[in-house]
């Protein structure tokens, strides 16, 4: 597993953090957003882009590309995955994200206009197209499997370890690199969610800002970076001794089929796909102890989510912790859903749950144990990663404890 | 600087290669590392910064640094 996010720049630095409710939001600082409604985000601290890129692939990738190489780089690691030509047919590389080189299309965009088509520079479409992401790790790694890009917008991160799965299980790859980036934190990008009246403007407090399921949210923050998962089938992985985190057993993907980016009231579509993922597996939804909830801090989604929750898993809702890890970390967008299956894992691995902070009056509707301000330990066997995007996309991944 | 200096300049700056690998026969694409997307970006930084502009036919023919040097200082009207 890798990941690069607001709160650590690698898995366990994260996972630390997440325990101790630490929040990464901060006001913005790559860009100057002193006429901006939003003047808050979460950005990556401390990232170094040369441990992972060289001065060349620098210029030439867009953030987001880099992210994923970052990602990639620490995950592959991580699981001692060699690629060769043993294996280079049966390894594939699945990365989504939601809008892709959206700071490299300002960019050039501004040299269009302002010194004309002749100065854009070649690499342009290569940082800007979503599926290079997959791209140039499939290209670092020699994983010549199948390759995608799932642009599924908030869920694009889930849709891509979803797809890496079924993959894998119907046969066409042994094992699958998957997961989802962003890096649209950029004037266009908060301008257009501030548009829409989508982000909390509660600037004066940004570790505050971030409150889902709370009385007094005012919708979601930014976050930037995302999340890899090394997927295997189980022969291979043992058979080379790999370390094994967790068991992917189910994936459930459904659409709304009603507005362009709310949900509607009870949101079925979104109960659909976490019944439809217990399904795919055959579990007992009382199996399920944590939920990562899509927990954006959006004043609808947070008591849909709620009311979704309840009717696939009925009393058993009453006994599950359901956390958003958003409230630290921002809504990772594309990235959100790679993150946030690293999350699930964790929590089934170390057997703890981490918090929703900022959870200081919980809403109307909003009143499931949603682990507030502290981690708490819990033995889980099973979780979900719910993940909901614009244009009515509905994504779900579960995940078990493995045992040998 | 001298038109060499600032060409080889350009190029360790782009193609993140060392002075040292910037002799005049050292071919872009085949000692230096650059593919042909590299190359346009080169020459681009060439034409930003010696105020010409370079055609892509006139682009083709450039395959050396010594190549370059001489493009840049026919176009600036001096003698090679």
């Amino acid at each position: 597993m890798g990941t690069v996010n607001p709160v650590g720049n690698n898995v366990d630095e994260t996972w630390a953090a997440l325990c101790a409710g630490k929040s990464g939001i901060a006001p913005i600082s790559k860009f100057d957003a002193g006429n901006s409604a939003t003047k808050i985000a979460g950005e990556l601290k401390g990232f170094d882009p040369l441990a992972y890129v060289d001065k060349k692939e620098l210029r030439r990738l867009d953030e987001f590309i880099i992210y994923a190489l970052a990602c990639a780089d620490m995950a592959m690691k991580d699981s001692r995955l060699v690629i060769d030509q043993g294996n280079t047919e049966r390894v594939g590389t699945i990365v989504g994200t939601g809008i892709g080189g959206l700071t490299t299309i300002e960019r050039e965009h501004t040299v269009l206009e302002q010194s004309g088509p002749r100065r854009l520079s070649p690499f342009t479409i290569p940082a800007v197209l979503p599926n290079l992401a997959a791209g140039q790790i499939s290209i670092r790694y020699r994983a010549k499997g199948p390759i995608s890009c799932p642009v599924t917008a908030c869920a694009a991160g889930t849709s891509a370890i979803g797809m890496a799965f079924r993959l894998i299980k119907d046969g066409y790859a042994d094992a699958m690199i998957a997961g989802g980036v962003e890096a649209a934190i950029s004037r266009f990008g908060v301008a257009g969610f501030n548009a829409m009246r989508a982000l909390s403007t509660r600037n004066d407090e940004p570790e505050k800002a971030s409150r889902p399921f709370d009385r007094d949210r005012d919708g979601f923050v930014m976050g930037e970076g995302g999340g890899i998962l090394i997927l295997e089938e189980l022969q291979g992985a043992r058979g080379r001794g790999a370390k094994i985190y967790a068991e992917v057993c189910g994936f459930g993907c459904t659409a709304d089929a009603y507005h362009m980016a709310a949900p509607p009231p009870g949101h079925e579509g979104a109960a659909r796909s976490m019944e439809v993922a217990l399904k795919s597996c055959v579990m007992d939804p009382a199996t399920v102890g944590y939920i990562n909830a899509h927990g954006t801090a959006t004043p609808l989604n947070d008591v849909y989510e709620t009311q979704a929750i309840k009717r696939v898993f009925g009393e058993h809702s009453k006994k599950l912790a359901v956390s958003s890890t958003k409230s630290m970390t921002g809504h990772l967008l594309g990235g959100a859903g790679g993150l946030e299956a690293i999350v699930a894992i964790k929590a089934i691995l170390e057997g703890v749950v981490p918090p929703t902070i900022n959870l200081d009056n919980p809403d109307e509707g909003c009143d499931l144990d949603y682990v507030p301000h502290r981690a708490k330990q819990m033995d889980i066997e099973a979780a979900l990663s719910n993940t909901f995007g614009f244009g009515g996309v509905n994504a779900v991944l579960a995940f078990r404890k493995f045992r040998d | 600087m001298s038109i060499e200096e600032k060409v080889i300049e350009i190029i360790v700056e782009q193609l993140d290669v060392t002075r040292e690998e910037c002799v005049p026969e050292a071919a872009f694409i085949e000692d230096l590392g650059a593919d042909s997307l590299d190359l346009v970006e080169l020459i681009m930084a060439m034409e930003e910064n010696f105020g010409i502009e370079i055609s892509d036919e006139e682009l083709q023919k450039i395959r050396t640094i010594q190549d370059a040097i001489t493009y840049i200082k026919k176009k600036k009207g001096l003698a090679s």
